[in-house]
C-alpha cells in the first residue's frame, strides 16, 4: 500500500464532490433537496468540499409536510443560514389549500402528497435538476438507481428504461421541462454516513441521539406520541428513552429504545443492529413495492 | 486500520444463479437484517411456493420479482472487517449486455458464473470478453451447481480447460476458478466438505484478500475541469482574485510548484495552489477531487484539461476507439453524436465502421454494415474539437467516452479510445521541453 491511497470514506467522498461539481457544470438551475436529515447533512458538507472558497451555487429546497419534527426544522433553517444559502420551503399545507395536491378522504399520512408538492416547486422555480441524499443501500427499488436520474416531464421514473451510467461520465441532458434528480450519495451505507459525520464532526438534530419521548405502540413499533394521531383506547402509551435512526414524519417514524447519546454509541448500535434502518418506516412497510410505486410517481 | 473498497459485478446467464450467489454471500456474511429475511419470507409465501428465494433480496421490482428475471444494475452492499463491497448484480440476458457494460464499467474485479452443468457458452464468452475489452484487472470464474454434477472435479477442471482455450486471446491478467453451490453456500463464505481436492479459498476469502493495487493511472498528471471556482464576494481579502480549476483528477500526481499545461490552449503554467476545503495541501493525486489556482492568468474553463509535462496526453479529431452498442437504433457510418469525454461535450461523426467482435468465436469481423444493439466493434469517429486524451489501457478515465443521440438524449454508446498518434506539444517558442 502506497502514501497514494484513499480510504473507503476518502473513495466516497471524492465521487460524491465529482457529481455534485458535474450538477454545476451541467445544469442551470439546481436545487439541493435539505431535510436537516442526517444524509443532507453530508449532502451539505459535500457541497462546501465541492464549491468554496465560492457561495453555493445553488439554493436548498424542502418540502415540509407539516408532520416534520420541530427539532429538524429548526436545525434545517439555522443550517442554511450558518452556510448563507438561500432556503426555499414549499408546505403540504399549502399545496392543499391551493389545489395543487388533492388528500384522499381519510388520508392523514403526508407522504404522497409530499410528490405534487415537490414538483410544483419544481416548475415554480423551473429547477433542471434536483440533488438529494437518497442511498441505494436503503431499499430494493433505490437499489437500482442510478446518480443521475432521469424524469420525464411529469416528474416520472421509468426503472425499465434508465441511461446506462458508464465509468464516470454521466449524461446530463434534458430537454424542456424534464429533469434529473442526482444522487451523490447512491453508494454510501447507513455505517458510511456516520462514519462520515464522525470524521467530519459535523452537527446532527438532537432527535437522533438518546431521549426521553412519550410513545405509542402502533404496528409494532414505537411511534412518538403526537396530537396529529392521537393514541386510540387500548393503544399502549409509554415513556421510553428513544431515539430515531431514520427521520420521516413524526406520525410514521419509529423510535428505537437507545441510550446512545453520541455519534460513536450510534456506529455501535448500527454495528451490532440487526434490522435495517427502513425498518422503522411505516411507509415502506405498506406493500413490497411500496418505494417503486411512489418513485415511478416523482418521489424524491 | 484503513478499509478499501473492492467493486465487483457479477454476471452469468439467466438462471445460472447470481442473484442467488449474492444473496448468499450476504446471508452467510450477516450483511443481512431480520426485517430483510422477513420481507424475504413475506414474499415467498406469493411468489415462492412458500420456499425463501434469496434471489428477491436483489431484484427489486416488480416486473422482476413476477417474472424471476433482474432487468436492470443492482447495487448492493456489505461490508466484513477487511474490506467494504459494492456489487453490481448485472444481468445475463442477450439483449441486456449494455447493463452488464454500466456495472462492469467500475468494477475492479469481475465474477463470471458458469453453470457447471453446461460448461462454457456464448454468454459465458461474451461476459469474459466484456471484462477483457473493459480492462477489469481480476476475473472469478465461479463454477456453480457444482452439487448438480455430483461434485466432480473431472468436470470442473473441463470447465476451466474450455476458458483457458481462449483466455490468451483477452487481456485479463488474474483469473481464479472457484467451484460452489450458491444455493447450498458450499465454498461462498464457508469452505464446502465436498471439495476436498480443491485447495483454494472460498469466494470471499478471494474478494477479501484480493489485490487491488491502485487501478488508477499515477503517471501522466491529468485535471479535467469541471467547474470555475470564483467568489464572488468574499469576506476574506485573501481571496479577492481567486480563480480556481475544480475537477477530479484523473491519473497522475500534482505538487504545489509544478509546471503543466493548459489544454486546449497549450499555454504552460505553473501550480501556485491546491486549495481544497480541508486547507493547501502540498501534492493530491488521482482520484482525489481539488481546487488548483495557477500562477498565470490563462484561459481555462469547464472541459479544458490541466496536464503534466511528462506523459502528455495524445490529441486528434481523428479518433478509433471500441465501442458497446447500447441502443436499439443500430449505428451505421456517417451518423452524428454528441460525444461526451471526461468533463467535454463536443460534436462527432462516425465516419467508419471498422469491424464487429462475433461473440460466439471472439473473431473480429471486417467492414460490417452496422453496430447493433449490444454489439461491440471498432469504429473511427470525427470531432468537431480535438480531444485530449489516453488509450483507454494506460488511462480508463481519460480513455474513455460515451456517444448521446442528439434529440432522445439517450445514451446510446461506450466508447474506449485507442492510442493517438499525436502527442500535446506545448504552445509557444519561449518554452522548450
Amino acid at each position: 500500500m502506497n502514501s497514494y491511497h484513499l480510504d473507503h470514506l476518502q473513495h466516497l467522498e471524492t465521487e460524491a464532490i465529482h457529481i455534485l461539481r458535474e450538477v454545476a457544470g451541467e445544469f442551470e438551475r439546481p436545487a439541493l433537496l435539505f431535510s436537516g436529515g442526517k444524509d443532507s447533512i453530508c449532502l451539505l458538507r459535500l457541497a462546501e468540499k465541492a464549491f468554496r472558497p465560492a457561495e453555493l451555487p445553488l439554493p436548498f429546497l424542502n418540502v415540509d409536510t407539516g408532520h416534520h419534527f420541530p427539532e429538524l426544522n429548526e436545525f434545517r433553517d439555522r443550517r442554511a443560514a450558518e452556510l448563507g444559502a438561500r432556503l426555499i420551503v414549499r408546505t403540504v399545507e399549502d399545496a392543499l389549500a391551493r389545489g395543487i395536491a388533492q388528500a384522499a378522504p381519510g388520508e392523514v399520512s403526508r407522504n404522497r402528497l409530499q410528490i405534487p408538492t415537490l414538483l410544483a416547486a419544481i416548475e415554480e422555480f423551473r429547477f433542471d435538476c434536483c440533488i438529494g441524499g437518497a442511498r441505494r443501500d436503503e431499499e430494493k427499488a433505490r437499489a437500482k438507481e442510478r446518480f443521475f436520474s432521469f424524469r420525464d416531464a411529469f416528474g416520472q421514473w421509468d426503472p425499465k428504461n434508465q441511461r446506462p451510467e458508464i465509468w464516470n461520465l454521466y449524461n446530463a441532458r434534458l430537454n424542456s421541462g424534464e429533469n434529473m434528480r442526482v444522487f451523490p450519495l447512491s453508494n454510501w451505507t447507513e455505517m458510511d454516513v456516520w462514519e462520515y459525520i464522525r470524521r467530519e464532526r459535523l452537527e446532527v438534530p438532537s432527535i437522533y441521539f438518546s431521549h426521553r419521548r412519550r410513545c405509542v405502540r402502533r404496528g409494532g413499533q414505537w411511534l412518538p406520541a403526537n396530537d396529529l394521531v392521537p393514541p386510540k383506547p387500548g393503544e399502549e402509551v409509554r415513556e421510553l428513552t428513544v431515539r430515531v435512526r431514520t427521520i420521516g414524519d413524526i406520525i410514521s417514524t419509529g423510535c428505537v429504545e437507545s441510550p446512545a447519546t453520541t455519534v460513536d454509541d450510534i456506529i455501535a448500535e448500527i454495528a451490532a443492529a440487526r434490522v435495517t434502518e427502513r425498518g422503522s418506516r411505516a411507509d415502506d412497510k405498506a406493500s413490497e413495492a411500496a418505494m417503486e410505486d411512489r418513485k415511478k410517481a416523482g418521489y424524491f | 486500520m484503513p478499509v478499501d473498497i473492492l467493486r465487483f459485478n457479477t454476471c452469468g446467464s439467466v438462471d445460472d444463479g447470481k442473484s442467488t450467489l449474492i444473496g448468499r454471500l450476504l446471508y452467510d456474511s450477516k450483511s443481512l437484517m431480520e426485517d430483510q429475511i422477513e420481507a424475504l419470507e413475506r414474499s415467498a409465501d406469493i411468489t415462492g411456493g412458500g420456499q425463501i428465494n434469496l434471489a428477491n433480496l436483489t431484484d427489486g421490482l416488480r416486473a422482476e420479482r413476477e417474472q424471476g428475471i433482474t432487468i436492470d444494475v443492482a447495487y448492493r452492499y456489505f461490508a466484513t472487517p477487511r474490506r467494504k463491497f459494492i456489487i453490481a448484480d448485472t444481468p445475463g440476458h442477450v439483449q441486456y449486455t449494455r447493463n452488464m457494460v454500466t456495472g462492469a464499467s467500475t468494477a475492479n474485479l469481475s465474477i463470471v458464473l458458469v453453470d457447471a452443468r453446461a460448461g462454457v457458452i456464448e454468454q459465458s464468452r461474451r461476459h469474459t470478453a466484456i471484462a477483457s475489452l473493459l480492462r477489469i484487472p481480476h476475473l472469478v470464474v465461479a463454477v456453480n451447481k457444482m452439487d448438480l454434477v455430483g461434485w466432480s472435479e473431472q468436470r470442473f477442471r473441463e470447465i476451466r480447460a474450455q476458458f483457458e482455450e481462449f483466455l490468451p486471446r483477452l487481456a485479463i491478467q488474474d483469473v481464479k476458478f472457484i467451484p460452489l453451490s450458491a444455493l447450498n453456500g458450499d465454498n461462498v463464505v464457508e469452505p464446502s466438505p465436498h471439495t476436498p481436492w480443491y485447495v483454494g479459498p472460498t469466494l470471499l476469502g478471494h474478494l477479501e484478500t484480493v489485490h487491488i493495487a491502485s487501478d488508477w493511472n499515477l503517471r501522466g498528471f491529468r485535471l479535467p475541469i469541471q467547474w470555475v471556482n470564483r467568489p464572488n464576494a468574499p469576506k476574506d481579502p485573501a481571496l479577492h482574485d481567486f480563480r480556481g480549476f475544480s475537477g477530479q483528477i484523473a491519473g497522475g500526481v500534482v505538487r504545489r510548484g509544478q509546471r503543466v499545461l493548459a489544454l486546449p490552449a497549450g499555454l504552460p503554467s505553473t501550480v501556485k495552489q491546491i486549495w481544497t476545503y480541508d486547507g493547501a495541501v502540498e501534492e493530491a493525486f488521482c482520484p482525489q477531487s481539488v481546487t488548483v489556482v495557477l500562477e498565470d492568468d490563462i484561459d481555462v474553463s469547464r472541459g479544458s484539461m490541466l496536464v503534466g509535462l511528462e506523459e502528455r496526453p495524445g490529441f486528434g479529431t481523428d479518433l478509433r476507439a471500441n465501442v458497446c452498442w447500447m441502443h436499439a437504433r443500430p449505428l451505421q457510418a456517417g451518423r452524428k453524436y454528441l460525444l461526451k469525454h471526461t468533463s467535454h461535450t463536443v460534436q462527432a461523426v462516425v465516419t467508419e465502421v471498422v469491424s464487429r467482435l462475433d461473440m460466439g468465436s471472439l473473431e473480429v469481423q471486417p467492414a460490417p454494415a452496422q453496430l447493433a444493439m449490444n454489439d461491440i466493434g471498432e469504429i473511427r469517429v470525427r470531432t468537431a474539437r480535438p480531444l485530449f486524451h489516453d488509450a483507454y489501457g494506460v488511462n480508463r478515465l481519460t480513455g474513455s467516452f460515451i456517444l448521446i443521440e442528439p434529440g432522445t438524449n439517450a445514451t446510446v454508446a461506450a466508447g474506449m479510445l485507442q492510442a493517438s498518434s499525436e502527442t500535446v506539444r506545448p504552445e509557444g517558442a519561449e518554452y522548450q521541453i
